[in-house]
């Protein structure tokens, strides 16, 4: 499913966020990525999507060569992925419903079937009723579960999120988790850097630890391992 | 591209136009103000071309025969004239003929030449092209039993300077405008993309293609041409035709006078649309293009 060899990422200031790392990720996994703040989770997980590409050393995702894939795939690549950002990235001048539908239009299907879908996915984050609101209308919790909702409505084999948990209440954090075990259940694997000890802790999966660009420790049903 | 997607790309465009309200209304005033000189300079121009080549056809040469030449000499130096492929027509006036016309423009007072006649035979010569006068004049002038040939000379050759100086600074002011309007066009659309481009980061993030991206900035460019042109052109239709009816009447009959504003103004108003639908269009074009590489 998403397989990297000997990796490495040096952004164009000299900085060196990934410095080899190999790992393999099987279908239906669930994966935290822990590790310090700047220890290189996001570009780890950016690498994934091709938001950013590798300096060195070859990724497999889906059965995309992503470090070898022509710009023209890349939406291919991106479509057969969820990603929920750390930031949201919701479309402002779109409305909830709008934004979740954006990710079907892209990929041309047949409005009838957007229509279905979306509404599907609207009712499994519990924001139906806000289908008609603008982002900035609505709580940060309110817009992770937007984001939740767009990351999977195209049914993504692999679902990447980016501290979807952060800056939010326990409450909101852990009915996001149900989510992401629901659909886990389904089958969808699940790649989610975060620094939300509880969690890792309390619902117990696959902990990958990155520290200084490297892989520290990879430990099924392991624990967050870190004081804060 | 199917036809759902079409259909929400122009929703998506005209939606756009509505919620960046007040960028919309800059680039369509952009367009408006430059297409409005532009449309100015192009019935300026229009009506220069119009007088030169009123001018240029009014101007021909005068033959004075000899007045020592019989009738076979006359009939030789007419034939010679009329063989020269430089010419577009010609006319045999008689002294008697000149004398009246004359008299009829300028008064009784001639009359009293009609005893003596002291005017030449001569033949009127209009040049195929205006430029060939002087050259012509110099050939006919050649020919044996002319007297004198003339054409106004010095003043001629000085009016067509005028008017081809005038008819290229003209093109000259009218590209440069052009140049200036895509650029400034462009510029306002880019400035409004540049506010979008998170959404145009996000969309290709969403797994949307650059051609998907693109296409309603595409249409949305058309729509904001289109919007700008419609008040150059309906000024261009209407003030002209208002101009010429009220300077029409003024200068009927005499050398210089306006175009007439059918078809012309609406030409230039066809103009002004597709240029500034071409300008719309280039201009999101040349400013989407530097965010889609994500
Ligand atoms: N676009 C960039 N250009 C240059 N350096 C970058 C860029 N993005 C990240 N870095 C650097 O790379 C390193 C790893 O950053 P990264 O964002 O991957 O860390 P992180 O583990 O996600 O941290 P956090 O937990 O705070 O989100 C940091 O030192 C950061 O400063
Ligand atoms: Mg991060």
């Amino acid at each position: 499913m998403i397989e990297m060899q000997d990796v490495y990422k040096k952004y164009d200031n000299g900085m060196i966020a990934v410095k080899g790392i190999s790992v393999k990720i099987n279908k239906g996994e669930f994966v935290y990525v822990v590790g310090p703040s700047g220890a290189g989770k996001t570009t780890f997980i950016k690498l994934m999507y091709r938001e950013e590409r590798a300096t060195k050393g070859s990724i497999i995702v889906n059965n995309f060569n992503v470090t070898k894939l022509s710009d023209q795939k890349v939406p291919q690549l991106r479509r057969q992925l969820g990603v929920v950002y750390q930031d949201f990235k919701l479309l402002p001048k779109l409305t909830v419903y709008e934004n979740v539908a954006f990710a079907l239009e892209v990929t041309e299907a047949e409005p009838k079937v957007i229509r279905k879908r979306v509404a599907e996915v609207l009712q499994k984050v519990g924001l139906t009723k806000k289908a008609k609101h603008f982002p900035q209308e609505l709580s940060g919790g309110e817009q992770q579960r937007v984001a939740i909702a767009r990351a999977i409505v195209n049914k993504p084999a692999v679902l990447i999120a980016d501290e979807p948990t952060g800056n939010l209440d326990p409450d909101n954090a852990w009915s996001i988790m149900d989510i992401f075990n629901d659909i886990n259940q389904d089958g969808t694997t699940i790649v989610m850097a975060t620094h939300n000890k509880d969690i890792v802790n309390t619902m117990r999966r696959r902990v990958i630890a990155v520290e200084d660009g490297v892989i520290v420790r990879d430990e099924y049903g392991g624990d967050y391992g870190y004081e804060h | 591209m199917n036809i759902n997607t079409i259909r929400r790309h122009f929703r998506e465009s005209f939606r756009s136009l509505g919620r960046n309200g007040w960028m919309t209304f800059a680039s369509i005033s952009a367009v408006t103000v430059t297409l409005m000189i532009v449309g100015v300079f192009a019935m300026l121009m229009a009506n220069v071309s119009h007088i030169a080549s009123n001018l240029e056809q009014d101007v021909e040469i005068k033959v004075l025969i000899e007045l020592t030449a019989d009738a076979e000499a006359e009939q030789q130096l007419v034939n010679a004239i009329a063989h020269m492929p430089a010419i577009a027509d010609y006319e045999y006036s008689s002294k008697e003929q000149e004398l009246a016309t004359l008299i009829e423009d300028f008064g009784d007072d001639w009359k009293l030449y009609e005893q003596s006649n002291p005017l030449h035979n001569v033949i009127y010569v209009r040049a195929l092209q205006p430029k060939d006068i002087p050259h012509l004049a110099a050939e006919i002038n050649n020919l044996s039993n002319t007297a004198d040939v003339v054409y106004g000379e010095e003043k001629v050759e000085r009016l067509f300077d005028a008017l081809s100086l005038a008819r290229n600074i003209g093109f000259f002011l009218i590209v440069g405008l052009l140049f200036t309007a895509v650029f400034l066009i462009s510029n306002t659309i880019r400035i409004t993309i540049i506010a979008r481009g998170d959404e145009i980061e996000i969309m290709k993030l969403v797994g949307a293609t650059n051609s998907f991206v693109r296409m309603p900035f595409l249409l949305e460019g058309m729509w904001l041409g289109m919007l700008g042109a419609l008040i150059p052109m309906g000024l261009t239709i209407v003030l002209y035709h208002q101009l010429y009816d009220v300077v029409a009447p003024r200068v009927s009959g005499q050398l210089i006078e306006l175009v007439p504003p059918t078809p012309v103004v609406y030409e230039v108003a066809g103009l002004l649309l597709l240029l500034a639908i071409a300008i719309g269009v280039v201009g999101s074009f040349m400013s989407v293009r530097k965010f889609l590489r994500i």
